[in-house]
């Protein structure tokens, strides 16, 4: 029998705050030293009490706005109540009635995912948001021999999880719909969005049923997926696992599988039969959040443009492939220097796209700049001046390109380091043209000579022609101009 | 023994003139508890060596010229709040080996304050109780009576100002807990509003009714300390930015005009009848001062019992979720996880604490949640509003503070709901986060304290410490004292 995949996807997601949810620890856990990132409240100590950290709420309306969700003006916090030796508090304070967003949708390029490339196949999809809430990490366990161990750096940083409708149908389109939101919150700025360090967490719900039919069939969970790549390979053994389940007669349980990126299976991790009572009620120690106009609009104004709505504009506006909008477009901050630098003249985008993705990326790949677009010396203006001189003749694009090399090093103007090297002249072809055609002019007998086999004369038209630019002219181009002015003039005798 | 029955007034006046110091002061008190405290057992915890160091140094500042509010006065803690380097039990043995390395807000302030912690008062363990029996460092006897309870949870800080074995107290109210043991021992109890002191370092109990109190001899005394703590802090989102008065000097000295309001619900059968008339007559005395007399109706105070008793344990089922022995205080190997769990709550909590939890896990489980506690709070919020109308005719509210005097250890133990009564007339108070105040208004036949409660309007301190100080002046049931019983 033929299956449809339906799968809802929970996906949690790590925010880069400076300090945790409800304390003024610091959020940075990664690599660092057990339990150094703690205090009373984080380690639940008696007595302590949680503060909201606004920061993390403004995060979290960004995300929601991302995604196109609705803001809630009026929310609450609630205590989730389960006990584990990682929860210090014995609940996790979250938002359970009234998330901070929802009713939203992510628009979803589906591509190729093994080449990442547009084909015949791909296709643009929405995947409806239910919901976006905050809550707080937990802390992280250790097993090591018989004895395990508690680290609470981690516990209390701030998370957003996202959850969508059932509107996911194939691996393909996981993979896409969570490559698009590691892309929103890192155009944000909220969160690494790193999978591999557990910034980003996809947890996909799926099930099997047979096409054409309503009913959903027995969900499961699938976690422990560090890795897009996981996320789409987990759910292609799943499907495949399922499948021959039902084929074969047999019934699909409802459970936690664990990804077992080793080995390429899923795990029974735990069984879900009996539900949880997470007793979830208002959270007595904070104030309900109430979200002001004003604030909601300060938030905002800070939600950039996303990638995809840049992508578009770059492909229809400015006439890019889609290839190069989506290389442009991949970090927020190299397409705001590609915008800058082609200073919104559309006939200047594909010289300035070819800059950033040639010249750019291969002097950052070997200057070894980890630190992002941000860090390069050479402003975006810049080379927007370059690409002037370039688009006037000033320099030719060789020229260009080790002028560029000099800014990149020393983050000197264009011009300042044209001015300095006097490298003007070597592009200056109509300058240089016009000696050309004066030294032609004024020695017809030279000419002649020159035309009639004695090939000793182009030295003395190259000579004339230096003469005549007090000795700036670059010797290859003006002998390139002068075979190329010969040549006509031969033609026309 | 001349300065342990100082008021905190009488203290400071006399350390700034130099009549004597702290450090003696603060001796003679450690001697009185030491000579008293293994009959009362007012003090878990008893803090001789720290309390004589801050004596010297507030001897030290005072020497210097300095002046602020506490400067050298020796008071006693509740043990449900942290305190930096002293052990912090709130009753319960899972607590036994918890020393904090920090200081709750309150105690914090009051540090600063210069004040002397003398030692960590007696309680019922995490404030669940009506008389110190639930401790699980001993009940607390009563100075007036040692076969008698002193009330509860801050039995320990009411005994203690009651037998002059501190200046003032800390307490916490969270269904009447200051006011009921104040009015048992014959004390000022003082109950703030909620959010007007910080709860910061309260091991919280039921966090939406929770509130730090003072248990003083003069209702002056408890002002003063709540001008020291009260107040906003960034720590305790709750705590509201509303200013703090200098409560003592607000006090004007008259009830002159005010209006004074007497719920009938408060005066019913099931009172003692000795409580009802001194309470009656307290009235009378307010009224012949000058105020205002006037009936008034609190219809839902009968339902206030059950809301309280949903709400409260709802919230301390997961208040006490962080008691797992993974991170302090007791650990019980078991077989596993689980087993931990429960080996180390099972040994950690008495009775009385697990049958809150098991009521409150009940209220908020699926399918009983919107039954239990969604309904409860909201006829809480009726309560609450229920007292704001009342307030919009009346300034202050007096009734009786527990519908008895104190009763005999073991009397109640056997039967929740007739200890669960003894808060019948203290609860609404919290339910609705308004100020009360216990004053003593009379004794019994058996010679045993009663309390006048009067109820303020939220962050209107001011006017029931006005009436308590009036009226205090005006009688003389405080200067009886335990000690001459003893």
């Amino acid at each position: 029998m033929e299956y449809e995949i339906v799968i809802g996807m929970e996906t949690h997601v790590e925010q880069n705050t400076a300090s945790k949810m409800f304390c003024q620890c610091s959020a940075e856990f990664f690599g660092a030293e057990p339990n150094t990132h703690v205090c009373p409240t984080c380690l639940a100590m008696p007595g302590a009490l949680p503060v909201i950290n606004r920061r993390a709420v403004e995060n979290a309306m960004m995300i929601g706005l991302a995604l196109n969700c609705k803001i809630a003006r009026h929310t609450f916090w609630e205590r989730k109540s389960y006990w584990y030796p990682d929860l210090p508090k014995g609940y996790q304070i979250t938002q359970y009635e009234y998330p901070i967003a929802y009713d939203g949708y992510i628009d979803i390029d589906v591509r190729d995912s093994a080449s990442g490339n547009w084909t015949e196949q791909s296709y643009r999809k929405r995947v409806r948001i239910r919901r976006a809430h905050l809550e707080e990490d937990t802390g992280k366990l250790t097993h090591i021999g018989g004895s395990s161990f508690v680290d609470f750096n981690r516990a209390g940083v701030p998370l957003i999880e996202i959850v969508t409708e059932p509107d996911i149908h194939t691996a393909d389109e996981a993979y896409a719909f969570l490559s698009a939101l590691r892309d929103i919150v890192r155009y944000l700025g909220v969160s690494s969005g790193d999978m591999e360090k557990g910034a980003m967490r996809g947890e996909p719900n799926m099930s099997l049923r047979p096409i054409g039919t309503e009913p959903f069939g027995t969900k499961v969970e699938i976690k422990n997926l560090n890795s897009l790549r996981a996320v789409r390979d987990s759910i292609e053994y799943e499907v495949k696992r399922q499948t021959e389940v039902l084929n074969s007669g047999g019934k699909v349980h409802q459970v936690t599988m664990g990804w077992d990126d080793a080995r390429g299976v899923t795990v029974t991790q735990r069984d879900k039969e009996e539900a949880h009572d997470y007793r979830y009620f208002p959270e007595p120690d904070l104030p309900p959040l109430d979200v002001s106009e004003e604030w909601f609009e300060s938030v905002r104004k800070r939600v950039p443009e996303l990638a995809l709505s840049r992508q578009d504009r770059f492909t229809q506006t400015y006439g890019l492939s889609a290839y190069d909008a989506v290389v442009l477009t991949r970090d927020r901050a190299v397409a705001e220097y590609f915008e800058i630098a082609m200073g919104g003249i559309p006939a200047r985008a594909k010289a300035a796209a070819n800059w950033i993705t040639g010249e750019l990326f291969r002097l950052m790949g070997s200057a070894g700049v980890s630190a992002g677009i941000n860090a390069v010396k050479a402003s975006p203006a810049q080379l927007a001046e370059l690409i002037e001189m370039v688009e006037n003749k000033v320099v030719n694009i060789n020229t260009a390109k080790s002028v560029f090399e000099e800014m990149f090093a020393t983050g000197q103007g264009a011009k300042a380091i044209v001015d300095a090297k006097g490298l003007a002249q070597i592009s200056d072809t109509s300058a240089l043209d016009k000696a050309v055609q004066d030294a032609l002019d004024a020695n017809p007998g030279q000419l002649k000579g020159y035309l009639a086999g004695q090939d000793k004369l182009f030295q003395f038209f190259v000579g004339q022609v230096m003469k005549a630019t007090k000795g700036k002219g670059n010797p290859q181009i003006v002998q390139g101009l002068l075979k190329d002015a010969i040549e006509k003039r031969r033609l026309s005798v | 023994m001349t300065l342990c029955t100082l008021t905190i007034q009488q203290a400071r006046e006399g350390l700034r003139a130099g009549q004597f110091s702290s450090v003696e002061m603060t001796r003679e008190f450690l001697a009185r508890i030491h000579e008293l405290n293994p009959v009362l057992n007012a003090f878990i915890t008893i803090n001789d060596v720290e309390a004589l160091a801050q004596a010297q140094a507030a001897d030290e500042r005072i020497a210097r010229g300095e002046d602020t509010p506490l400067l050298g006065v020796p008071i006693a803690i509740k043990d449900v709040l942290s305190t930096r380097g002293l052990r912090t039990t709130a009753g319960s043995r899972i607590l036994e080996n918890y020393t904090p390395t920090w200081d709750a807000t309150s105690v914090a302030r009051l540090r600063a304050a210069g004040a002397v912690f003398l030692g960590k008062t007696n309680l019922d363990e995490f404030a669940m109780g009506s008389s110190t029996e639930n401790s699980g460092y001993g009940v607390t006897h009563n100075p007036w009576d040692q076969t008698r309870v002193p009330g509860g949870s801050s039995g320990g800080s009411a005994a203690a100002v009651a037998a002059d074995l501190c200046c003032a107290a800390l307490g916490t109210d969270t269904g009447g807990s200051v006011r009921q043991p104040a009015a048992l021992c014959g004390v000022i109890g003082l109950k703030n509003t909620y959010g007007r002191v910080s709860r910061y370092g309260l091991i919280a109990y039921g966090s939406s009714l929770d509130s730090i109190g003072v248990l003083a001899k003069t209702p002056r005394d408890a002002a003063i300390v709540l001008s020291v703590m009260g107040g906003r802090d960034p720590l305790d989102s709750t705590s509201v930015d509303t200013p703090v008065p200098d409560f003592a000097v607000a006090m004007n000295g008259s009830v002159a005009g005010m209006r004074v309001g007497v719920p009938s619900e408060y005066f019913i059968e099931g009172t003692q009848a000795d409580v009802t008339t001194a309470v009656r007559a307290g009235i009378e005395q307010l009224r012949q001062m000058g105020a205002t007399v006037k009936e008034i109706s609190l219809p839902n105070t009968r339902v206030a019992l059950p809301v309280y008793y949903l709400i409260a344990p709802a919230e301390a089922s997961a208040n006490l979720a962080r008691f797992d022995g993974v991170r302090y205080g007791l650990r019980v190997p078991g077989e596993d996880l689980i087993d931990t769990y429960s080996r180390t709550r099972g040994a950690g909590f008495g009775a009385e604490v697990k049958r809150r939890i098991m009521l409150g896990t009940y209220a908020l489980s699926a399918g009983y949640y919107d039954a239990y506690y969604i309904r409860a709070q909201k006829v809480r919020t009726l309560i609450k509003q229920e007292f704001e109308r009342a307030f919009e005719e009346v300034d202050i509210i007096a009734a009786p503070v527990s519908p008895t005097t104190a009763f005999k250890i073991g009397e109640k133990v056997d039967d929740p709901i007739q200890m669960y009564l003894a808060d019948v007339f203290t609860l609404p108070c919290n339910l609705a986060g308004i100020c009360g105040i216990s004053v003593p208004c009379g004794f019994d036949a058996a010679g045993l304290p009663i309390g006048l409660q009067l109820l303020g309007r939220a962050f209107d301190e001011a006017a029931i410490l006005r009436a308590a100080d009036a009226y205090q002046r005006e009688t003389s049931w405080h200067k009886k004292r335990a000690g001459d019983r003893a």
